[in-house]
């Protein structure tokens, strides 16, 4: 790990604010496995599966009961995660490509699927099932997501 | 009255004698009249499903989230440790040394197994292959999907990972697999329609039973290949259905 990283301050939706260091460093996606992940409607972490836990670089007990943006990279555009949740509220499917950020600061891309997880009509969470995306279309994100940074550039992050 | 028995038209055809061996086992365990009725492909099965004309059912996860959320259905026991995992594999002598370096064009043997297949195409994702740019051969059996890939009919084959297990080594050593999934929570369950409801947690305790009964319950699992039955509550059922929603466009 030569690469010490640089610091970025998150502020999310709900005003928390954080600092998180990252390093320009991938970890390959796990071939075969899904990373799948619950979390409760505020989108607080209530279940992990073991390559969740294993691609995150925590522990379970340091994920169970953390928000789900603990894993937010700096590099993901606000707007991404706006359409999901507004996606998901409307009670529908959200698909996108996300760059997750892992404890060490390296980061992993994967193909997300978030739904709604619907109970005698009421949604009681959310499962988040991530798979290996493809590069072609993880390269076209790339340039995409940064380009959103860029116009987003300004509003607190 | 009597009720219908059905598998999903994807299991071995090495268990036929077996789940009539079931069938049997069932009906004197419950003291209820069981019909055992096989459907060979999936249209049939849904159809018969649809008329009402089913009881129980030992269905794929596909089926199991129409029987479940639509039907009315509750999944009550699950095989012990038989994940529906899916293998994609090429010939020896194929160049193809990762998924990645497959191209649009690709030729795909499967068999009508629908969570295979889905498990299969999502490990072809990296490569960007989907169904609109790929060809896919549908065969009957694993054997036959094997045996397209060995003489270069096919560029690679899905298998369920049991199968691909039990193929012989003859043919295995021919076959070089490139991705095994480990998805772990995908599998076929066990289900009793709401006609039945009040039979419900006799079944579950004779089936979850079976492994510690006696030598005849545990012959009986093994002309099924299984190893014994868990029972699944309603929250593992509707979390696999979630899951199997998520990975359905």
């Amino acid at each position: 790990m030569d690469d010490p990283g640089r610091s970025h301050a998150l502020r999310h939706h709900d005003g928390a604010e954080r600092t998180v260091v990252v390093r320009d460093e991938e970890q390959p996606y796990p071939d075969g496995k899904l990373i799948v992940s619950r979390t409760d409607p505020a989108g607080v972490i209530t279940h992990g599966n073991a390559a969740f836990v294993e691609m995150s670089g925590y522990s379970i007990d340091e994920l169970i009961g953390q928000p789900h943006y603990i894993l937010r990279h700096p590099d993901m555009p606000r707007a991404a995660f706006a359409d999901l949740w507004k996606t998901v509220e409307r009670g529908e499917k959200w698909h996108g490509y996300v760059k997750n950020l892992r404890k060490d600061g390296s980061y992993y891309w994967v193909y997300a699927t978030v739904i709604p997880n619907v109970r005698a009509g009421v949604v009681v969470g959310y499962t988040s099932v991530r798979r290996k995306p493809s590069r072609t279309r993880v390269t076209e994100c790339i340039a995409l997501y940064a380009k959103m940074r860029a116009e987003e550039e300004g509003a607190p992050t | 009255m009597t009720a219908v028995l059905t598998v999903s038209p994807d299991f071995s055809h090495d268990h036929i004698a077996g789940w009539y061996v079931f069938n049997t086992w069932l009906q004197r365990r419950l003291d209820m009249r069981v019909h055992l009725e096989l459907f060979y492909d999936f249209p049939s099965q849904r159809e018969a499903i649809d008329r009402g004309a089913v009881d129980l059912i030992y269905a794929n996860p596909f089926d199991a989230a129409t029987l479940v959320r639509e039907r009315g259905f509750t999944a009550i026991a699950a095989p012990a440790a038989k994940p529906d995992e899916a293998v994609v594999a090429v010939s020896n002598g194929s160049p193809v040394a990762h998924v990645e370096d497959l191209r649009a064009g690709t030729r795909i043997a499967v068999t009508i197994d629908p969570d295979v297949n889905l498990i299969g195409m999502i490990m072809l994702e990296p490569a960007d292959l989907n169904r609109e740019n790929t060809t896919t051969l549908h065969v009957d059996n694993y054997v036959i999907v094997a045996k397209k890939l060995l003489r270069g009919e096919a560029d690679v084959g899905f298998f369920l990972k049991e199968a691909y297990d039990d193929l012989s080594q003859v043919i295995k050593r021919e076959l070089r697999v490139l991705v095994t999934s480990q998805i772990s929570v995908i599998r076929h369950v066990f289900l009793v329609s709401p006609r039945l409801t009040e039979h419900r947690d006799r079944i579950t305790e004779a089936l979850v039973g079976m492994s510690a009964g006696g030598e005849r319950d545990r012959g009986v699992l093994e002309a099924l290949g299984v190893r014994g039955w868990e029972a699944i509550g309603a929250e593992d059922t509707e979390f696999m259905i979630d899951l199997m929603d998520t990975l359905t466009d």
